[in-house]
C-alpha cells in the first residue's frame, strides 16, 4: 500500500485533520477498506480494554505496574497502519496499539506486565517493556529515553545496505524531544539519507513537564528543518490524519527519499504510569477540553458518517475486548515466575564461567537455606 | 609472516574480517577519507567502498547508538571511538543498549559489535587524550572488554571480537601502535577471548598487566632478574570482561607473590577486583601482601604524565617489595 502525497510540509501553525466535526472526511481516500477501519475501531477499543484490565490488575496487587495509554490510542493505530510486517518499529512504552494492530496477542503482552516464564523478556524488565520478533518487529524497549533513535536509523541502514525496502518507525514522546538520542539519531538519519520515520507522539506532558516547558521551539515538528528533513504536524487524535502523515512519511523512505519527523499532537488523558498522580499537576480544565477530543470518539463519528458504526457493533466490540484480555488474565495469572536460571542466562551468548560460578553458588544457598523472599513486587513511587 | 606494528595489525584485523564478511563495515570520526587519526582504517574506504567504510557525524552517542540498530539488523558494525576519553556521551548507548539487549530483549534482539578505541597515556596527551577507562566498562554485565600488546595478538583478538556474537569493546593500547613491531601472519585467524598470555616466565613473582603495560611489565622484570635475581612471571590479561579467573588464580598460585599494574586510576580499577578475586580463592598461598601499581587517583596530567604513568622504577619497588616480604 502506497500513500500519495496529500499534505505540504507543515512545521508550523495548525496540524493536518482529515476528520470534521461532523465525522465528514471530504474528498479524502484513507486506502482502507471498511473490514480494515473497522480493525483500526477495534484496536483501539482493544487498547483501552487492555489498559483497564492492567489499572485493575495493578490496583490489586497482581502486577507491579502498568502505563495508560488512553487518549493516544489513535496516534499509535494510525501510525502502524502504514508499515508491512515486514518493516520495523521501536517503538516506545506507550505504544500497545502499535503492539495490538499488528497481531501481538494481549496474553503474550500480559506475560510481560506479569513477569511470567513466558513473557518474552523472561520477567527481566518492567511492565510495558515489550519485546516481540513476530509478527513484526516490536523492538525491546529500554527506560532510558531516547536512546532508540539512533538504534532505528542503523536498523534501517542495515536494511537498505542489503538493497531491502524496509522502513524503520521510531516513536517517542515529546520528552525525547530533549534527548541526546533524538539529536544523533535525527541527525545521523538526514546524514545518511535513512528510510527512517521520527513519530512524535507529543501528548502534552513528560510525565509532570509540560510540553510548552520542554523546548522554546514553536512547534517539535520545526526541529526537521535543522537536520535536513521534512517535519509534519499532524492531529495526533484524528486516526485517518496520522495515518495520511504517517503513511507519506513512509512512502517516501521506502522510495529512498530519506526520514520525517511527524509531531502528532494528541494528549495523555491519564497518568504517566500508574505511579503517577496527574491531578497535582494537570490543569482541570485543560484535562476536560481533551477528554472532548477523545479519539475514539472522532473515529465514530467518521464511521457513523460513513454508516459502518452502530451502538450495538460498539457494544459488542467492547465486550469481546473485555473477554479477550480478561481471558489473557487468568491465563497469566495461572503462570509461575521464570526460572532461576533465567537471571544468568542471555547475558552473553553463552554463559561465561564467573556467571555459571555465580549462578552455581546461588542455586547451592538455596538448597541450604531455602529460595529468596520474593518481596511485594511494588514499584515504590 | 611479516613483520608489522601493532597498527599495521589492526588495519589487517579490519581488511581481513571486511574481505571474508559483507556484513562487516566501520563507520566512526574520520575513519573514511582520512583513514582515521591514527590511520587504523587507512585505505578501507578504497577497498570496500563509501558505504563500508564511512566517517559520521562527531557525535560518539549517534556512532555507537547507530552501530547498535545495525548490528541488530544483521551487520556486524566496527565503530571506532576516535580517543577512549571521548566515548562518554556514549556511555548509555555502551551500557544501557548494546550491553543489555540480549538478556533484556529474551534473546529476541543482539548488539553483536565492536567498538575500537584508542587509549592510554605517555604520549603527552593531557588529560582528554590519555586516560584508560576500562573499569567503568568492566562493571557492565553482557560486554566483553578486550585489550591487546602485541601485533599478533591485535589481529587475531580483533578478529574474533569481529566474529564474537556480543558488543566488544576493543581498547587498544595507543603508546603501542608503532613502537611495538611483531611477526603477523599474513591469513586470517583469531586468538580465543577470555584467554590471557605468559609474556615472561619466572617463578618467584607474578606481575598482571594487560595494554601499553605489557612491555614495560617485561621490561621491569628482565632488569629484575638481571639486578635482583627475582624473576617475574608476566601475565598479559588480554580479555578483561569476561575476565579468566582461573588463570589468574593458577598464576597467583604458582608465586604467592603478586603484583598488578595499570595506567588507570587505582581506586576500583581492575587492580581491586584481581585482589579481591586472589584473596577470596586463593589467600591461604600468598606469601605477601598484593601489590598495585597505577595511575594515581587524580585526572591524567599533562606536562608531568611521566610521573603519573606507572614506569619501570615504580614496578620495580613492588616487585622487590613481595619478593623479599
Amino acid at each position: 500500500m502506497t500513500i500519495e502525497p496529500l499534505t505540504p510540509t507543515l512545521m508550523n501553525g495548525e496540524p493536518l485533520s482529515i476528520i470534521a466535526a461532523d465525522g465528514s472526511i471530504g474528498a479524502h481516500d484513507s486506502g482502507l477498506t471498511d473490514e480494515e477501519l473497522l480493525h483500526c475501531y477495534r484496536t483501539m477499543l482493544r487498547v483501552r480494554a487492555f489498559d483497564a484490565t492492567c489499572m485493575k490488575l495493578q490496583r490489586s496487587g497482581r502486577i507491579g505496574f502498568s502505563v495508560p495509554n488512553e487518549g493516544i490510542e489513535a496516534c499509535q493505530v494510525g501510525a502502524a497502519s502504514t508499515l508491512r510486517k515486514s518493516d520495523w518499529m521501536f517503538p516506545s512504552y506507550r505504544d500497545f496499539g502499535m503492539a495490538l494492530y499488528h497481531g501481538i496477542k494481549p496474553v503474550d503482552m500480559l506475560h510481560n506486565m506479569a513477569g511470567t516464564a513466558e513473557d518474552s523478556n523472561r520477567g527481566r524488565q518492567m511492565p510495558a517493556h515489550f519485546s516481540f520478533l513476530e509478527p513484526i518487529r516490536f523492538v525491546t524497549i529500554s527506560s532510558p529515553i531516547g536512546t532508540h533513535l539512533p538504534h532505528a536509523v542503523g536498523a534501517a541502514y542495515a536494511a537498505r545496505y542489503r538493497g531491502e525496502d524496509t522502513v524503520a518507525l521510531v516513536s517517542f514522546g515529546d520528552g525525547g524531544t530533549s534527548s541526546s538520542g533524538f539529536h544523533s539519531g535525527l541527525n545521523f538519519a538526514g546524514v545518511l539519507e535513512a528510510p527512517v520515520v521520527f513519530l512524535c507522539q507529543n501528548n502534552g506532558w513528560a510525565i509532570s513537564c509540560p510540553s510548552h516547558e520542554q523546548t522554546a521551539s514553536e512547534s517539535y515538528a520545526a526541529k526537521a528543518i535543522a537536520y535536513g528533513m521534512p517535519g509534519v504536524i499532524v492531529d495526533g487524535n484524528d486516526l485517518l490524519a496520522v495515518r495520511q502523515a504517517v503513511g507519506e512519511a513512509v512512502t517516501r523512505a521506502r522510495g529512498g527519499g530519506g526520514p520525517t519527523l511527524v509531531e502528532a499532537k494528541t494528549y495523555r488523558l491519564g497518568g504517566h504510569s500508574t505511579s503517577d498522580d496527574p491531578s497535582k499537576y494537570v490543569p482541570e480544565d485543560e484535562l476536560a477540553a481533551a477528554r472532548e477530543r477523545d479519539p475514539i470518539a472522532i473515529f465514530e463519528r467518521y464511521l457513523t458518517a460513513s454508516g459502518l458504526w452502530s451502538e450495538e457493533l460498539a457494544a459488542t466490540m467492547r465486550e469481546e475486548a473485555t473477554q479477550e484480555v480478561v481471558a489473557a488474565a487468568r491465563i497469566v495469572e495461572n503462570t509461575p515466575p521464570p526460572a532461576l536460571e533465567t537471571v544468568f542466562s542471555e547475558v552473553y551468548a553463552e554463559i561465561p564461567a564467573h556467571l555459571r560460578e555465580q549462578g552455581r553458588q546461588t542455586f547451592e544457598l538455596a538448597k541450604r537455606r531455602g529460595d529468596a523472599a520474593a518481596g511485594t513486587g511494588e514499584f515504590p513511587l | 609472516m611479516a613483520n608489522i606494528t601493532l597498527l599495521q595489525a589492526v588495519n589487517e584485523g579490519l581488511r581481513s574480517e571486511m574481505q571474508a564478511d559483507p556484513s562487516v563495515l566501520v563507520l566512526g570520526e574520520d575513519v573514511g577519507r582520512k583513514g582515521g587519526v591514527f590511520l587504523a582504517t587507512e585505505g578501507l574506504r578504497d577497498t570496500f567502498g563509501a558505504n563500508r567504510c564511512f566517517d559520521t557525524p562527531l557525535s560518539e552517542d549517534g556512532i555507537v547508538g547507530t552501530a547498535v540498530g545495525m548490528a541488530m539488523n544483521g551487520l556486524k558494525p566496527v565503530a571506532e571511538i576516535q580517543f577512549q576519553d571521548f566515548i562518554y556521551p556514549a556511555f548509555d548507548q555502551v551500557v544501557s543498549e548494546a550491553a543489555k539487549m540480549r538478556y533484556r530483549s529474551g534473546g529476541q534482539y543482539t548488539a553483536p559489535m565492536v567498538i575500537r578505541t584508542p587509549y592510554g597515556g605517555g604520549i603527552r596527551g593531557g588529560l582528554y587524550h590519555s586516560q584508560s577507562a576500562e573499569a567503568y566498562f568492566c562493571h557492565t554485565p553482557g560486554l566483553k572488554v578486550v585489550i591487546p600488546s602485541t601485533p599478533y595478538d591485535a589481529k587475531g583478538l580483533l578478529i574474533a571480537s569481529i566474529r564474537d556474537p556480543d558488543p566488544v569493546l576493543f581498547m587498544e593500547p595507543k603508546a603501542l601502535y608503532r613502537s611495538v613491531k611483531g611477526e603477523v601472519p599474513e591469513e586470517s585467524y583469531t586468538v580465543p577471548l577470555s584467554t590471557t598470555r605468559s609474556a615472561r616466565d619466572g617463578g618467584d613473582v607474578t606481575i598482571f598487566c594487560y595494554g601499553a603495560m605489557v612491555p614495560l611489565c617485561v621490561r621491569a622484570a628482565d632488569t629484575a632478574a638481571e639486578d635482583a635475581g627475582i624473576e617475574c612471571n608476566v601475565i598479559d590479561l588480554r580479555t578483561l570482561l569476561p575476565l579468566d579467573e582461573e588463570a589468574v588464580l593458577d598464576a597467583a598460585r604458582r608465586t604467592g607473590r603478586v603484583v598488578i599494574v595499570h595506567e588507570a586510576p587505582r581506586f576500583c580499577g581492575l587492580g581491586g577486583e584481581l585482589s579481591a578475586l586472589i584473596a577470596e580463592h586463593a589467600i591461604e598461598y600468598m606469601e605477601a601482601p598484593i601489590k598495585r601499581v597505577t595511575g594515581f587517583d587524580t585526572p591524567f596530567p599533562y606536562t608531568l604524565e611521566y610521573h603519573y604513568m606507572p614506569d619501570e622504577r615504580r614496578i620495580l619497588d613492588a616487585v622487590e617489595f613481595v619478593a623479599r616480604f
